[in-house]
């Protein structure tokens, strides 16, 4: 692990802080989720390090449990996207013909219908639990890792290597998670740490739009909901949910680029 | 300058380039250790040596042009007088495109395929304001003519794209030379074509030379070819000069052992075995066509194959041979016709046929790099047919994986290694081994040798021929070399237009009498003999088929 970039490091930094206040979250927050400790929009004081929210709550420990529930809901929808959309795009690529076809017609559908609208018209109908949230934006936004991964995917079928596996009867499991998965794994990498943000900016604006994280669950994006009234009259506490987006956002870019650097210069491998 | 002045003098040549190895920092590296040569007006030089002789390299130096990230570190370049090296940015783009200019290897990819044929041709004769645009047009389709392009007039109004891969060669001759330049570089102009497009290429590029009376530095890897061409020939090898001397002496008498191997490559004696009563594979009244067209790229072809012996394919591009090992393999079902091999019928589809069909019908690719994946290793690339076939796990695997890299020649320490890793001769014999891991009856051998030096080729060649003794397996030679098919093939088959056009064992199909088309390419390959292109061209029959 020498040669790390001085850029990649602040990232690492950054991006594992966020993610290790997010799982101890309980133990480190100094006041419970949704008590309510103060007066309205206190400001910060050695009692409350930010200040209290619109109803009197610590804002330290909302924003330490709405990281938690972004980054949960973020982090799972990547997954369940990444997993069905490379799954999914490789395996059109590899069967090519009318499988191909068909899936790719279909995810055509889905992605000429604005992402956000169909999320809220989904969501207007179904019960805003945090399962649907992440399996409506993991499958909304598998559409773009469908189109990267058989982009990448078509190209690399192509190859020798894959025809030579083919020849030996290999099944279409093994060409593609053997084969041509380990060739196609630095752009998906790439594409996984823009999503992941894709994901944070997308769960706040639902829940900024009402229609997210539902209260008294705390998220970054209802926090500067619940708080933007405050604006108005010089209160900070809207802005700091926003600060918090927008150095995860940057630390996990730092990182992506890195790795992307790494794996493309692996072995003379594919870009 | 004086008269005896030479045009281009090169001194203490030293180039350099960064590289970056994985997992290391960048460092430098020397490609070219300090060379030295003259050439006069209007004599031909030919650079020969293997990939990574630095031949190209030192060919554009002579332009003061290092491509790539390649860096000029040290010695002179003189042209007319002048030291390129030190030259101003003035004079240097003064020489590019005016006193010397350049000839690619692939005209394909260095055409604009935007742009017309003779806005290309004069583009450089007109910004160097040596011509004017009408001159200069006049001059490009006397060159035309010259090069013997077909309607030389017209010609320069179509794209590149309109032309054959052998005339855009010409077209590119054409703008080297329209500048008038003192000096052109001609950078492997021939190597990308087929043998009967080469030799009207070689032809036309050597008239022009003669004509023109323009000097010219021809690289090349094949000794043949620039024997043809060249008043001296300068040896290369690993960025050093091994030897100098006019053309005679060095096909002739040459003096250094690596200059002698180079000579009497391809020189292996094969003496061809004699057919069995049963043949192992049968091709049968085979036609063959590809989705979405109506045009049959195989025709009826019928041959045979017996256990232990080679089957050469002969022809040139589009000839369908790639086309048959295709159909052959189950990638392309066959239109009609059938396939027998050792006794069963295999079916035309390859989802459809049974393990040991596949495992006893192995392949060999064109190209070892696109051939294995770059993210394993040669241990889990050979180790993976003896999983799959065999079962074999653990110690026993890695035990025939060693047995395997032995009996191509690599012997330990290659198992952790990826593609990246090995020299293409080396990837070529992992290849060979994948194939050999597999224990199959026939290997068919897709152009295995033409992507490698022909030193490394031959090393290849042998190997198969040595292993074919051992293992007793079959080989479905693929190939437009006729040097490749003398030095192995037991019998031949030779393809034209998706025919088989001529069949039968190696001293029938090589002996005469001929009919047109084997007798066009037999003698279209290059023989290292002064005076040859003159002969063949006072013989010919037939004119080749890429004109």
């Amino acid at each position: 692990m020498k040669n790390i970039p001085i850029s990649a490091l602040i990232g690492l930094f950054f991006t594992g802080l966020y993610f290790l206040i997010a799982l101890l979250a309980p133990l480190i927050a100094p006041y419970g989720m949704a008590e309510v400790v103060g007066d309205v929009w206190e400001p910060s004081s050695s009692e409350f390090l930010l200040g209290t929210d619109s109803i009197g709550r610590d804002l330290l420990t909302r924003l330490i449990y709405g990281g938690r529930t972004t980054i949960f809901i973020a982090t799972m929808a990547t997954i369940l996207s990444f997993v069905t959309g490379s799954v999914l795009g490789f395996f059109a690529a590899v069967s090519g013909g009318w499988v191909d076809q068909a899936l790719s017609r279909f995810v055509d559908l889905i992605m000429s219908i604005p992402s956000l609208i169909f999320a809220l018209v989904v969501l207007s109908v179904m019960p805003t639990t945090m399962l649907t949230l992440i399996v409506l934006m993991g499958l909304l936004d598998s559409t773009r890792v469908y189109r990267l991964s058989r982009a990448v995917a078509v190209d690399i079928t192509v190859m020798d290597y894959v025809e030579a596996a083919r020849l030996r009867g290999e099944k279409v499991a093994w060409v593609i998670f053997r084969e041509i998965l380990p060739n196609a794994l630095s752009p998906l990498v790439a594409e996984m740490g823009l999503r992941f943000i894709f994901m944070v900016l997308f769960i706040s604006t639902l829940s900024f739009l009402g229609l997210g994280v539902q209260p008294p669950q705390a998220d970054w994006g209802g926090i500067v909901k619940e708080n933007k009234e405050g604006i108005n009259y010089g209160i900070q506490a809207a802005l700091y949910p926003a600060y918090a987006i927008a150095t995860l956002c940057i630390s996990i870019n730092l990182v992506a680029d890195w790795v992307l650097n790494r794996t493309t210069s692996l072995k003379g491998g594919r870009g | 300058m004086t008269a005896d002045e030479p045009l281009l003098k090169v001194r203490g040549l030293k180039i350099g380039a960064t590289i970056y190895p994985p997992g290391e920092r960048p460092r430098d590296i020397e490609i070219v250790h300090g060379v030295d040569f003259d050439l006069a007006p209007g004599k031909v030089l030919g650079l020969i040596g293997e990939s990574g002789a630095g031949k190209s390299t030192i060919g554009l130096a002579a332009m003061a042009y290092g491509r790539g990230g390649v860096e000029l570190t040290g010695g002179e370049v003189w042209v007319n007088g002048r030291d390129m090296l030190q030259a101003g940015v003035r004079d240097v783009r003064n020489l590019r495109g005016g006193e010397v200019t350049y000839v690619s290897q692939s005209a394909a990819a260095s055409f604009n395929p935007a742009k017309k044929i003779m806005d290309q041709v004069i583009e450089a004769a007109v910004l160097q304001k040596k011509f004017t645009k009408a001159e200069a047009e006049s001059r490009a389709v006397e060159l035309f003519a010259k090069l013997g392009l077909p309607d030389p007039e017209n010609i320069g109004s179509r794209y590149p794209h309109q032309v054959s891969g052998g005339q855009l060669q010409r077209c590119m001759t054409a703008l080297a030379l329209c500048p008038e330049p003192d000096l052109v570089v001609f950078d492997e102009p021939t190597t990308a074509l087929d043998v009967t497009t080469q030799i009207d290429v070689l032809a036309a590029i050597k008239d022009a030379i003669r004509d023109t009376g323009v000097a010219a530095l021809y690289i090349t890897h094949d000794l043949a070819v620039v024997a043809q061409v060249s008043d001296h020939i300068m040896v290369l090898r690993m960025g050093e000069m091994i030897e100098y001397g006019t053309v005679d002496q060095i096909i002739n008498n040459p003096q250094e052992e690596y200059t002698q191997a180079l000579v009497s490559v391809r020189s292996i004696k094969h003496v061809e075995k004699q057919p069995g009563d049963n043949p192992l594979l049968r091709v049968e009244h085979i036609t063959a066509r590809y989705r979405g067209t109506n045009f049959d790229v195989l025709k009826d072809v019928n041959v045979q194959l017996h256990p232990g012996q080679t089957l050469a394919i002969v022809g040139e591009s589009g000839s369908g041979k790639s086309t048959l090992a295709r159909v052959i393999t189950g990638l392309l079902p066959p239109s009609a016709g059938e396939i027998t091999f050792d006794g069963r019928t295999l079916t035309p589809d390859l989802a459809a046929r049974p393990l040991d069909d596949l495992r006893e019908l192995q392949m060999i690719y064109q190209m070892a790099d696109t051939a294995m994946n770059p993210r394993q290793t040669v241990g889990t690339i050979i180790g993976r047919p003896l999983e799959f076939y065999f079962g074999l796990k653990g110690k026993a695997k890695q035990q025939r994986i060693q047995e395997l890299l032995d009996e191509i020649e690599l012997g330990e320490g290659f198992q952790d290694r990826y593609p990246a890793e090995l020299s293409g001769g080396q990837k070529q014999r992992v290849c060979i081994a994948r194939a050999l891991a597999a224990k199959p009856k026939l290997i068919i051998c897709d152009e295995v040798t033409s992507a490698l030096d022909p030193l490394v080729a031959d090393g290849i060649l042998k190997l198969l021929l040595n292993l074919q003794k051992v293992e007793d397996v079959a080989y479905l030679f693929i190939t437009h070399d006729l040097a490749t098919v003398k030095a192995i093939a037991d019998s031949i088959a030779v393809m034209f237009q998706g025919k088989v056009v001529r069949y039968g064992s190696k001293s029938e199909v090589l002996s005469p009498p001929f009919d047109d088309y084997t007798d066009l390419l037999l003698s279209s390959v290059p023989e290292m003999k002064l005076g040859w292109l003159e002969e063949v061209l006072a013989h010919r029959k037939m004119e080749s088929a890429g004109n």
